[in-house]
């Protein structure tokens, strides 16, 4: 976990390993006496907690969004599904792994999830290209979400992607027009979508699975139109100088759930332990499943037609503007 | 005339451009001295034949050369931007709009309004770069959307003449969600079965070219336009060696099959009326 441990953490986690020695000497030693520190230690660091994490800024925010031990689209899967059966390929040029999908069953009921997938080492990444997906991950998104479509299934869609892959191979196979018919595509697919942010929510690489009728994220995911370092970079030319911004720029892109829940993005936060979701995998994995299933049930009914006017008039109102009177 | 204007450039004072002023300019591929006068005469296009790099030009322009002489009507003109984010990093957002509302006599980076190409009713709506690189935020995502409803209605087919850096970043996520907007309007104009023209000119990229512009069901680009998802220097920067040369051009894109044709400016009115002809007028 050393390598893993974010900068504001750091004083709770020493506190937190300070308590466990204390613990396991008290143990081996059977020391009685050591109970009451113990203790007092615990209340200090219970404080710590509820400060550190009650007043996270953006910026930190977007850190805990990128944790390595975050949990990935297959841990939900994995932890909120009875059966899953992966699905693989777009079927016209390669299977991209920086995408996973299958056919699942969640609270005993099948559909069909898709959704960005990380790596947790550096070979894990380079299999899964670090969560950017290629256009062939999104036809292969594209794929089963006809399937679904077919067989009447709904879908979830989890992302969790710092991006589509900006790659000359990307560009030839047409990365922009993937994106695009899959937009496209889920605005009228005729079967229940439901969305959640688990992680990182960059861009059009989230965007290319991200349209559907509830959009839900994570308490300590982040999305927006382009992500804060590439933000900075743009507005401040010298790289020092971006790179001090670059946790202004989060704060200025209001890229957080509470943000993207106050304009309208986003229908519903979905809590995580205390620290993060990395800090408790089930804990996480049973809110998401208990919010997801709530959501599919009040779209179970909806007859198609009505369902996806429903998916035009939310993304049709969103944006502000004004209509100045001709002078 | 203002032709000529470099759109990407920020909104400095006009003066500071090394391009001189007066009658003559270079071309900027092929350094070829140019007659300003010739070169609007030929639409902004170098005369060199074997050049003929098209300079970049303006939403009038287009409305110009594309549409019957005068009838062209503006809609949605007053529709302008809010501050949803209240967006202050190094330049407050508002301030920023109004600069380039001052610089260029647009309210915003598209226009839109119906007009005739060939006497047939058409639908229009063009981004113009010389307001913010036709980035794409509430209000250029609202005209287009409101162009493809008026499609919609009118069974008058649509044209939609792209430039774009992408989506406008001080409006954040909902900029991103134009993208989302347009696109899903677009299922409705292909439900009702009429026609959508997509216009790529130089550049079009990131969010607009992933979405609306991607989704025509004829593609047609000017020649030597730079387009796709990613901008070559990010690309570059993730690859490490020296892309290749025509790289994210329209005959890139035409090669790798996502362009129907590219057409030089001076046809691509004759190549709508030949294309519209193909799809009977509606009522
Ligand atoms: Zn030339």
């Amino acid at each position: 976990m050393n390598g893993t441990v974010l900068d504001f953490e750091k004083p709770l986690v020493e506190l937190e390993r300070q308590i466990e020695d204390m613990r396991n000497f008290a143990v081996t030693e059977n020391f009685e006496a050591l109970t009451e520190e113990i203790r007092r230690l615990e209340r200090k660091a219970e404080r710590l907690r509820r400060e550190i994490y009650s007043n996270l800024t953006r910026w930190q925010r977007v850190q805990i969004a990128r944790h390595l031990q975050r949990p990935h689209t297959l841990d939900y899967i994995e932890l909120m599904m009875s059966e899953f059966f992966e699905l693989s390929g777009d079927r016209a040029f390669k299977d991209d792994k920086a995408v996973v999908a299958g056919l699942a069953r969640l609270d005993g009921e099948p559909l069909m999830v898709i959704g960005h997938q990380k790596g947790r080492n550096t070979k894990e990444n380079l299999m899964r290209n670090w969560g950017m997906a290629n256009p062939d991950g999104y036809r292969k998104a594209l794929r089963m979400m006809k399937l679904a479509e077919k067989f009447r299934m709904p879908v979830l869609s989890l992302i969790d992607t710092p991006g589509a892959y900006p790659g000359q191979g990307a560009e030839e196979r047409g990365q922009a027009e993937a994106i695009a018919r899959n937009i496209f595509e889920m605005g009228r697919l005729r079967v229940p979508i439901v969305v959640v942010i688990i992680g990182e929510g960059a861009s059009g690489g989230a965007l290319g699975i991200g349209v559907g009728d509830r959009i839900l994220m994570m308490e300590n995911a982040w999305y927006s139109v382009i992500n804060p370092e590439r933000c900075s970079t743009i507005l401040w030319k010298e790289k020092d100088k971006a790179a001090a911004r670059t946790p202004d720029c989060a704060e200025a892109l209001q890229l957080i759930a509470p943000d993207l829940l106050r304009l309208g993005v986003i229908d519903r936060i979905i809590p995580e332990p205390v620290g993060g979701a990395h800090r408790d995998y089930q804990a996480s994995a049973n809110a998401l499943k208990a919010c997801v299933v709530e959501v599919f049930n009040e779209l179970r009914d909806i007859p198609p037609q009505a369902l996806i006017d429903a998916r035009l008039e939310k993304f049709g109102q969103m944006g502000v503007f004004e209509e100045i009177s001709d002078e | 005339m203002d032709w000529f204007k470099k759109p990407n450039q920020g909104p400095k004072p006009q003066k500071k451009r090394e391009t001189p002023h007066g009658l003559w300019l270079k071309c900027e591929q092929c350094d070829a001295i140019l007659n300003r006068l010739e070169l609007e005469r030929n639409l902004g296009v170098c005369s060199n034949p074997k050049c003929r790099y098209h300079f970049k030009i303006g939403h009038k322009e287009y409305i110009q050369l594309l549409l019957d002489p005068d009838s062209f009507e503006e809609c949605d003109a007053t529709l302008v931007s809010g501050d949803p984010l209240q967006f202050r990093e190094k330049q407050r957002y508002p301030e920023y709009l109004k600069q380039y509302q001052e610089r260029t006599g647009l309210l915003e980076a598209a226009v839109s309004g119906t007009g005739r190409v060939g006497n047939r009713p058409v639908c229009l709506a063009l981004l113009d770069g010389a307001f913010l690189a036709g980035s794409m935020g509430s209000v250029v995502g609202e005209k287009v959307a409101r162009s493809i409803q008026r499609s919609i209605k009118t069974h008058w087919p649509l044209i939609i003449v792209s430039t774009s850096g992408g989506a406008r970043m001080q409006e954040g996520i909902l900029s991103l969600m134009q993208m989302a907007k347009t696109s899903l309007w677009l299922t409705r104009l292909a439900e009702a079965r009429v026609p959508y023209i997509s216009i790529l000119t130089n550049p079009t990229m990131a969010g607009v070219m992933a979405s609306f512009a991607s989704l025509g069901d004829i593609t047609i680009a000017e020649p030597g336009a730079m387009m796709g998802f990613a901008g070559p220097r990010v690309i570059q920067q993730a690859l490490g060696t020296e892309l290749p040369s025509g790289f994210q051009t329209s005959e890139f894109f035409l090669e790798h099959g996502f362009v129907d044709q590219v057409i030089p400016r001076y046809e691509l009115r004759a190549a709508l009326m030949k294309i519209l002809g193909f799809f009977p007028e509606r009522e």
